[in-house]
C-alpha cells in the first residue's frame, strides 16, 4: 500500500510513515480473523454481481480517481455526485407508485386514491393484451385481461381512465413499449377532448423497445421498423410537446430478467446510445431532443453496489453524450432516472420480509440520487398489491424522506473509498460490454445475434445457484426458515368477469363507431408506415380518435412492418 | 431398459415474456442429465401439448407470471386429457398465491412451485415423478 | 405399451405411437418396430439442412415446411441440437422458429440430442427418418448443426442436402474449408441482405472450382428466409435436384447410399457395444496394443486382416 499516489489533483492523498504503521497493525490483525465464519452464512465476498469486495477501503483503490475529472461538484460535469446543485434540499424525488388492474374504472379508482395521499405523479400499468397489442376479446388474450395491469383497448378506456383527473395538473408515467406510440396517441385525445392542449401534458413514456428484444420480451414488430416508430415519436414530441419526456430507456426489466448491475448499467446505457444516434441519423439535433430522455433503473439488495451503479451511470452518459455525441446544452448531459426497488428480489416465502428489503433498496436509490422511485409492495410477488400494501409502500418513501434525514447532503456518500472504488469497477465493466456491443456491430445486431439473452440468462442462472449452494443467504428462502407459514395476507384478485366485461365492452364499441372513419384512418396510417417521411404521431391520433382499438392499429401496423419472433437462446 | 434420459417440456403461455424462472429451470434440469426441451414465449396450451406428445415428453414444466394461470392451467389439463397424453406429469410455477396452487392441483396439476422454490426441489420431483413414469410404462 | 400396442398404434397413425417408436429407436431399441414397419418405407422426400450455427437453419426450415404445406404436403422436421458438453443432459430450443406448425396435424417436429444415444446418433436420425416415411409424411426434414462429422454424416442420410452459410460470419468459411462442401446439392446464402452476401457468393463459388464435380453442380440459392424472400427459388432448386436424380436414375444410388450408411450404422454401433463390453473386462496385463487388440477381435468371433 505504501505505493506512490500519483495523481496529485486525486482523492487519495500521500501516506504518511504513522499511517503506513497503522496500515502493517490492521493488517496482521485482519489476517488472524479472516477465517471465521459467520454460522449460517455463506462465504460471500462479493457483490451480487461477482465483483469481488476487500475487506476495507483505503486511498490507494482510489489512486487513479481525478477529483476534477471525475467526481467535480453535484450539478458539474461529469455529474458523478448529481445533477442539481442543491440535491433533494431543493426537491424530493417524485414518489410515483405504478398502479392498474382490471378495467379503466377500477384503476380510474385507485388513483383518486393515490393522488388524495399524497402521491406526485401517475404511473400506468397495463395488462399484458395491451402491451402486446392484443384487444381484450382476441384470442390470445384468454386469461390475461386486467390481469397485471388495467385493459386498454381504446380511446374510451383511457377516457375512463383519467375521468375526474385533471391531465393539465399532473404528470403521468406510461409503462409500455410495443405500442408505445398508440398509448400516446390516445392520452393526447383523451386530453384534448377535455380541452387540454398536449403542449400542456406532461409525463413520460417508457416506449424503450430494445430491452424488449434484450429482456422483458413484450415486443410486437422486428427491431429496424421499430427504430423508426421511436424516431417519429421523439421527432413529434420535440415539435408538439414540451413537457414530455419521450422514452425511458430502462434496465430495470434487463436486472429483473436475471443480468448483474454491471449488465444493467452497460446494456440501458448502450440502449440510450442506439436511441441518440437513430435520431442524429434522421437528422435531429442532439440537443434538441436529448434533453428529454430519461432512465429507469432497478434497486437490488446489494446496497452500495447499487449506489455506485447509479452514480457510475451519470458519470458515463455525461462522458458519452458530451464526448461521442458533441452535446452543447448542459441539460444533454444530465442523466435524469426513475428508479423501482428489484422485484426479482422480494420473496414469496415470509411476505412481510419484503417491506425491510424495500427500504434499504429505496434508501440505496435516494443515496444514488434518483429523481423519482417506485417501492414495491410486500404481497407482489403473490398477486397483484393489496390497497394496504400499496399504502405501506408509500409510506416507506415518505418516511425515508421526512425522517430519516438523508435528504439534506448531497451525494452523501461521496468520497468514501469504497463506493468511488465501486463506481469505477461500474463504470470501467459497461465500457468493456460497449467495446463488445461494437464488435457485433451495435446493440441491434448484438440482439440478433443473442448475445444481451445469453450474457443475461448465465448471469441469472449463476445467481440462482449461489442461492442453492448457500453461498448467497436470502432470509426465509434458504435460512431462518419457518415451517407451516401462514398464508394471512390479504390478495387482491380479478376476476373472471372482468375479463368478459372488458371483451363485451370493446366488441359493444366495434357496432357503434363510424367504421368507414375508422377503415379510412387505418388505411392512412398504413400508408405512412409504407413512408418513411411521413411522421406516424399525427396518423394514430386520427385512428384511436376514430376509436380504432389498438389491436386493429397494430395489425394494420404489422400489415406494413411484419411481428417479431425471437431467436432461442437458452 | 431406460438409457434415455429424461425428456421434459419447458413451456411459457400466454402473452407474458418472463422468461427468466422457465430457463433456469431448464438449465438445472439439464445440468441433472435431462432433455430439455424449450418452448419458447407465447404458446397456446394446445401448442404446448401437442409439443409434449410429439417429442414424447415425460413431462411438461409451464411457468406463468402473468397472473392467467387459472385460465391457461386448465386448459393444458383438458388438451393433455383430449390428446389421450393425460400420463405426462404436469408441473408448473410463477406468481400463484397458495389457494390457486390447490385449486390448480386438484384440477390435476401434480405440483405448483412459487417463486424461491429450491432448484433442487423441482429437479428431484421431476427425477422423481417422470421416474415413475417411466418404470411401469416401459 | 406393449410393442404390439405400439405397433397398433403406429398403424393408427396415431402421434403418440410414432413419438414413443423414435423413443425407442433413441434408446437403441428400434430393432422390432422398424423392421416391422420397413416396408412402408421409401416414399418421402428426405433433405437434409445443415450449417454452422447462427445461419439461420431453424428459420429456414420453418419457411419450408410453409411451403410445403401450402403444396399440401405433410412433412416431418427432425431437428439435431447439440448436447450440453458437460452432462448427458441437452437443451434443445430449436422448435421455436417452428412454433406457427405446433398446431398443423399434419407437421410434425422431433427434437434430438446430439450425444447419449447407444447406437449413436446417425443410427437413431436414420430409424427416426424410416418411422417417419412409414407413418407417411411426403417430405421429411433434417436439420443439423454442420460442425462435426457426426453432424455432417446425417447428410448422407438425404436424398437432397441443402448447407446453409450466412455473409459475414468466420464460422461459414471455416464450413467451406472443412470439406463439408462435398456433401451440398444446393447451397444456401440466408441473410442474403447483408452487406457482405457478395463476397460470401464469390467465396463458395471459387471454393467449388476447387473440386471436381461429376453429374449435378450444386446450385446457389439465396434467402432471405425471415422474410421468406428466395425460398420459392430454393423449393424450385430442391425440385430440380430431385428431377436430376431421378432422370438419371441417381436417385437409386442416394437411396443405396442411406441404405448402406443406415446398416454402417447399426452394425457399428453393434460391434461398438459389443467391444465396450469386452474391453471392460479385458486384463491385458504383459500384452502390447497389438497384441490385445488381436485378443479382443479373436473374442468377437470375426476374421479381419
Amino acid at each position: 500500500m505504501a505505493k506512490m499516489i500519483d495523481r496529485p489533483s486525486g482523492l487519495g492523498a500521500q501516506p504518511t510513515p504513522a499511517f503506513e504503521e497503522q496500515h502493517r497493525r490492521w493488517e496482521a490483525a485482519s489476517a488472524k480473523g479472516r477465517s471465521r465464519k459467520d454460522p449460517g452464512s455463506g462465504a460471500v465476498d462479493r457483490t451480487i454481481s461477482d465483483v469481488p469486495l476487500k475487506v476495507v477501503y483505503a486511498p490507494e483503490d482510489v489512486a487513479g480517481l481525478d477529483l476534477a475529472e471525475d467526481l467535480a461538484w453535484p450539478g458539474e460535469y461529469p455529474y458523478t455526485r448529481g445533477i442539481h446543485p442543491n440535491g433533494y434540499r431543493d426537491r424530493l424525488w417524485t414518489m410515483r407508485q405504478f398502479a392498474g388492474f382490471g378495467t379503466a374504472a377500477q384503476t380510474n379508482e385507485r388513483y383518486h386514491f393515490l393522488l388524495e395521499h399524497g402521491q406526485h405523479g401517475l404511473s400506468v400499468a397495463f395488462d399484458m393484451p395491451t402491451l402486446m397489442g392484443y384487444d381484450s376479446d382476441a384470442p390470445q388474450s384468454r386469461g390475461e385481461v386486467g390481469k397485471c395491469g388495467v385493459a386498454i383497448d381504446s380511446l374510451a378506456d383511457m377516457e375512463v381512465l383519467f375521468d375526474g383527473i385533471d391531465m393539465g395538473d399532473i404528470t403521468t408515467s406510461m409503462t409500455i413499449n410495443g405500442p408505445a406510440c398508440i398509448a400516446l396517441a390516445q392520452y393526447i385525445a383523451a386530453a384534448e377532448k377535455k380541452g387540454i392542449p398536449r403542449a400542456k401534458l406532461g409525463g413520460t413514456l417508457q416506449a424503450d423497445i430494445l430491452k424488449e428484444y434484450i429482456a422483458q420480451k413484450e415486443w410486437i414488430f422486428p427491431p429496424r421498423p421499430h427504430m423508426r416508430i421511436i424516431v417519429d415519436m421523439i421527432q413529434f414530441c420535440t415539435r408538439e410537446m414540451p413537457k414530455w419526456n419521450t422514452i425511458s430507456i430502462s434496465g430495470y426489466h434487463i436486472r429483473e430478467a436475471g443480468s448483474t448491475a454491471a449488465q444493467e448499467l452497460a446494456f440501458t446505457l448502450a440502449d440510450g446510445f442506439a436511441y441518440v444516434e437513430a435520431c442524429m441519423a434522421a437528422g435531429m439535433d442532439v440537443d434538441s431532443f436529448a434533453g428529454r430522455l430519461s432512465f429507469f433503473f432497478n434497486s437490488h439488495i446489494d446496497f452500495f453496489e447499487e449506489i455506485a451503479k447509479f452514480r457510475a451511470a451519470r458519470r458515463i452518459y455525461a462522458r458519452h453524450m458530451r464526448e461521442k455525441y458533441g452535446a452543447k446544452d448542459t441539460r444533454s448531459w444530465q442523466l435524469r432516472f426513475h428508479t423501482q426497488t428489484a422485484g426479482c428480489s422480494a420473496t414469496a416465502q415470509q411476505p412481510e420480509n419484503n417491506i425491510v428489503r424495500v427500504a434499504f433498496e429505496a434508501m440505496a436509490a435516494v443515496l444514488g440520487g434518483t429523481q423519482s422511485l417506485h417501492t414495491n409492495s410486500m404481497d407482489e410477488v403473490l398477486a397483484l398489491p393489496s390497497e394496504k400494501s400499496v399504502e405501506i409502500a408509500l409510506r416507506t418513501q415518505q418516511v425515508l424522506a421526512y425522517e430519516t434525514n438523508v435528504t439534506n447532503v448531497v451525494d452523501p456518500l461521496g468520497g468514501s473509498y469504497y463506493v468511488e472504488a465501486l463506481t469505477e469497477e461500474m463504470e470501467a465493466q459497461a465500457e468493456s460490454y460497449f467495446a463488445q456491443i461494437a464488435e457485433y456491430g451495435g446493440v441491434i445486431e448484438a440482439i440478433e445475434s443473442g448475445f444481451f439473452q445469453r450474457e443475461i440468462a448465465e448471469a441469472s442462472y449463476r445467481y440462482q445457484r449461489s442461492i442453492e449452494t448457500r453461498d448467497r443467504v436470502i432470509v426465509g428462502v434458504n435460512a431462518f426458515v419457518k415451517e407451516d407459514e401462514p398464508e394471512n395476507i390479504d390478495l387482491l384478485k380479478i376476476t373472471e368477469e372482468t375479463e368478459r366485461g372488458q371483451a363485451a365492452s370493446v366488441r359493444d364499441l366495434r357496432t357503434k363507431r363510424d367504421d368507414a372513419a375508422v377503415r379510412r384512418t387505418l388505411e392512412s396510417l398504413r400508408a405512412a408506415c409504407r413512408d418513411p417521411k411521413d411522421n406516424l404521431m399525427p396518423h394514430l391520433i386520427d385512428c384511436v380518435n376514430t376509436y380504432a382499438t389498438e389491436g386493429e392499429i397494430v395489425e394494420a401496423m404489422a400489415s406494413v412492418y411484419g411481428r417479431y419472433t425471437e431467436r432461442a437462446v437458452l | 431398459m431406460n438409457e434415455r434420459p429424461l425428456r421434459v417440456v419447458i413451456a411459457k403461455a400466454g402473452l407474458d415474456g418472463h422468461d427468466r424462472g422457465a430457463k433456469v429451470i431448464a438449465r438445472a434440469l439439464r445440468d441433472a442429465g435431462m432433455e430439455v426441451i424449450y418452448t419458447g414465449l407465447f404458446q397456446a396450451p394446445e401448442q404446448i401439448v401437442q409439443t409434449a406428445v410429439q417429442e414424447d415428453a415425460d413431462g411438461i414444466g409451464l411457468s406463468i407470471l402473468s397472473g392467467a394461470h387459472m385460465t391457461l392451467f386448465p386448459l393444458v389439463v383438458e388438451q393433455l386429457k383430449a390428446q389421450d397424453a393425460g400420463d405426462i406429469v404436469f408441473f408448473g410455477g410463477g406468481t400463484i398465491p397458495p389457494e390457486d396452487a390447490r385449486r390448480l392441483k386438484e384440477l390435476g396439476v401434480r405440483e405448483i412451485f412459487t417463486p424461491g422454490a429450491p432448484l433442487q426441489t423441482i429437479v428431484d420431483f421431476v427425477t422423481r415423478e417422470c421416474g415413475k413414469r417411466r418404470t411401469p410404462a416401459a | 405399451m406393449t410393442d404390439d400396442a405400439l405397433l397398433r398404434d403406429f398403424e393408427m397413425r396415431k402421434p403418440r405411437a410414432l413419438a414413443r417408436a423414435i423413443s425407442y429407436a433413441e434408446s437403441g431399441r428400434g430393432r422390432d418396430i422398424v423392421r416391422a414397419l420397413y416396408s412402408q418405407t421409401g416414399r418421402a422426400l428426405t433433405i437434409g439442412l445443415t450449417g454452422p450455427p447462427g445461419v439461420g437453419k431453424s428459420t429456414l426450415a420453418s419457411a419450408l415446411v410453409r411451403k410445403a404445406r401450402g403444396l399440401g404436403k405433410s412433412v416431418g422436421v427432425i431437428s439435431v441440437d447439440p448436447s450440453s458438453p458437460f452432462s448427458h443432459g441437452a437443451l434443445l430450443g430449436d422448435r421455436i422458429r417452428l412454433a406457427e406448425h405446433f398446431t398443423d396435424e399434419a407437421v410434425f417436429i422431433r427434437s434430438m440430442a446430439s450425444r447419449g444415444h447407444l447406437g449413436g446418433l446417425a443410427g437413431a436420425t436414420a430409424d427416426a427418418v424410416s418411422l417417419m416415411d412409414a407413418f407417411g409424411f411426403d417430405v421429411i426434414l433434417i436439420e443439423t448443426v454442420g460442425v462435426g462429422q457426426s453432424e455432417i454424416a446425417i447428410a448422407e442420410l438425404a436424398q437432397t442436402t441443402l448447407v446453409a452459410l450466412q455473409p459475414g460470419s468466420g464460422d461459414s468459411i471455416q464450413v467451406l474449408k472443412a470439406g463439408i462442401m462435398e456433401i451440398a446439392d444446393v447451397f444456401v446464402v440466408n441473410k442474403a441482405d447483408h452487406p457482405m452476401a457478395n463476397q460470401l457468393r464469390r467465396e463458395i463459388r471459387s471454393a467449388m472450382e476447387m473440386l471436381e464435380w461429376k453429374g449435378w453442380i450444386p446450385e446457389l440459392v439465396a434467402t432471405q428466409a425471415l422474410a421468406g424472400d428466395g425460398i420459392e427459388e430454393l423449393w424450385a432448386a430442391i425440385q430440380r435436384h430431385m428431377a436430376y436424380l431421378n432422370e438419371t436414375g441417381e436417385i437409386e444410388g442416394r437411396r443405396r447410399n442411406a441404405f448402406v450408411h443406415q446398416v454402417r450404422q447399426l452394425a457399428m454401433g453393434r460391434i461398438e457395444r459389443r467391444l465396450d463390453v469386452l474391453l471392460e473386462g479385458e486384463n491385458s496385463t504383459g500384452l502390447d496394443p497389438y497384441a490385445a487388440a488381436d485378443r479382443v477381435i479373436s473374442t468377437l468371433g470375426v476374421q479381419l486382416p
